[in-house]
């Protein structure tokens, strides 16, 4: 038998059980390779960490309940059918295949990546203060000069996205500073403009027309009463490591 | 030529009804907001009077205003000499100027695409003209459902001529895009903006597309615009 022959079905039987004696890298690593799918297999829909009221005033139950299960939950879908189909493709060397879902990939997996991240710095009013020191409040001083500034500067570009997109609070790793972007459309923001991403506002329509109608500006400045800030830090720190 | 006559009468009938059809207006800012061509509640249940409330008086509305305000503390003065459409063809490097500009326009012809007891097929030339380049209505439509749903983001579907062709289109455009910077007369629209449905449909875009077709389209007016277009313009400017 050769080796491969002998190792791949070891690698499987590992990978099934989860060996202890595996690494979690080398066991991701594996399975990506033992995986029939090269673009790693299907995506899920997280669940909120919290009720669908929780984030009330500023957002209510009922745009969060259809924000999260049908417009997050449909980009999960159309990712996991753009992903089947690009396997498909990738396996039969199919360029010009591969080429055409480009627009479906980075609509639903932009989709997918930017809900994820929102919801997660959303958090219900007065759980997550802006910290009064630490390594947040001294880039935002540094950057914004107070947090007065940097919700003046990120809320009037989210305001003026035209037509769909989001605002982010973006950190630059070449420069180490916090950067306030937008994006259009479902566009995510590492991948467009090389930042990290911090903190997100969904200003497409279907994120606050219910309870905001027309009124954009009102949505952005209720949506600051429920950033997790603490979360928000947390990225920060992962990204200056 | 019975073509060219059908032309002519589409324009003396667009001419008569020019005043308050925004679109068909081609004087220079500082430009109205059109009325609607029917009351707010006249659309309902397809589209609810509160939609179409906020959606004109509030989403055209500034358009609109914003337009002129730009227009009319422009340092350049031409712009106070053109037309909506002459702004949209000549100023897509402005893309302040051209969103509110375009958007002012795309939804005072989006307006007369409908109408209480609208929907069905299409009539006369523009019916022969949909059989010859879609080989079928159902076709067509199937195209426009298509464009409209896979619209990513803000934008809208359009049925146009397109005058390199010398055929009907389906296109779509993101934003406040409009096909005749393509070359391609509008012959119909749908908005599909979320602003256009979410309150009477929230994320169920297929739905709305299907009951604009099937309940709302005004296939008459779209053959007036139809007449127009090989003219190459929308707007009446005799």
């Amino acid at each position: 038998m050769s080796a491969k022959q002998i190792i791949t079905p070891a690698l499987r039987a590992a990978v099934h059980v989860r060996s202890s004696k595996l690494t979690p890298e080398l066991t991701k690593s594996a399975a990506a390779y033992l995986s029939s799918a090269p673009s790693g297999g299907t995506h899920a829909l997280p669940d909120l960490p919290y009720d669908y009221a929780a984030l009330e005033p500023s957002i209510s139950a009922e745009t969060m309940e259809i924000h999260h299960s049908k417009h997050h939950n449909t980009y999960v879908t159309n990712l996991n059918g753009a992903l089947e189909k690009l396997d498909a493709a990738v396996g039969a060397g199919d360029v010009s295949a591969i080429i055409g879902l480009q627009g479906a990939l980075k609509f639903n997996g932009g989709g997918h990546l930017n809900h994820t991240l929102f919801w997660e710095n959303l958090c219900a009013k007065g759980s997550s203060e802006f910290p009064s020191s630490g390594p947040l409040k001294e880039a935002v001083e540094a950057r914004f000069g107070d947090l007065e500034g940097l919700k003046k500067e990120l809320g009037a570009m989210s305001v003026g996205v035209q037509g769909s997109g989001w605002g982010w609070l973006g950190f630059d790793a070449k420069t180490g500073r916090l950067e306030p972007a937008t994006c259009a459309n479902q566009d995510p923001l590492a991948a467009t403009t090389g930042l990290t991403p911090l903190l997100g506002i969904d200003v497409w329509e279907h994120a606050y027309y219910v309870d905001y109608r027309n009124v954009r500006p009102n949505y952005v400045s209720a949506i600051w009463d429920v950033i997790n800030w603490g979360k928000v830090e947390e990225r920060l720190v992962a990204a200056t490591k | 030529m019975k073509p060219l006559k059908y032309s002519l009468f589409a324009i003396i009938s667009a001419c008569a009804s020019s005043t308050a059809s925004g679109y068909r207006d081609g004087s220079p800012a500082p430009f109205k907001l059109p009325d609607l061509p029917y009351e707010y509640d006249a659309l309902e249940p397809i589209i609810s009077q509160k939609t179409l409330t906020t959606h004109h008086t509030k989403h055209h509305a500034k358009y609109v205003n914003t337009a002129n305000q730009l227009i009319l503390r422009s340092e350049d003065a031409t712009l106070k000499t053109l037309s909506q459409e002459e702004i949209i063809k000549n100023h897509k490097d402005n893309p302040g100027l051209f969103n509110n500009v375009a958007q002012g326009w795309n939804h005072s012809f989006y307006w007369h695409c409908m109408k209480p007891g609208g929907g069905g097929e299409p009539l006369g030339m523009l019916a022969d003209a949909i059989t010859k380049d879609f080989g079928s209505y159902e076709y067509m439509r199937n195209e426009m459902e298509t464009a409209a749903l896979t619209a990513f983001g803000s934008g809208w579907a359009w049925l146009g001529y397109d005058t390199k062709k010398g055929k009907l289109v389906v296109t779509k455009t993101t934003g406040a895009g409009n096909p005749m910077t393509d070359g391609i007369v509008p012959v119909l629209t749908i908005d599909v903006w979320e602003h256009a449905y979410y309150l009477d449909y929230q994320e169920k875009r297929a739905a709305y597309v299907k009951a604009f077709f099937d309940k709302l389209v005004d296939w008459e007016k779209a053959e007036l615009n139809f007449g127009l277009a090989p003219m190459g313009s929308v707007a009446a400017e005799l």
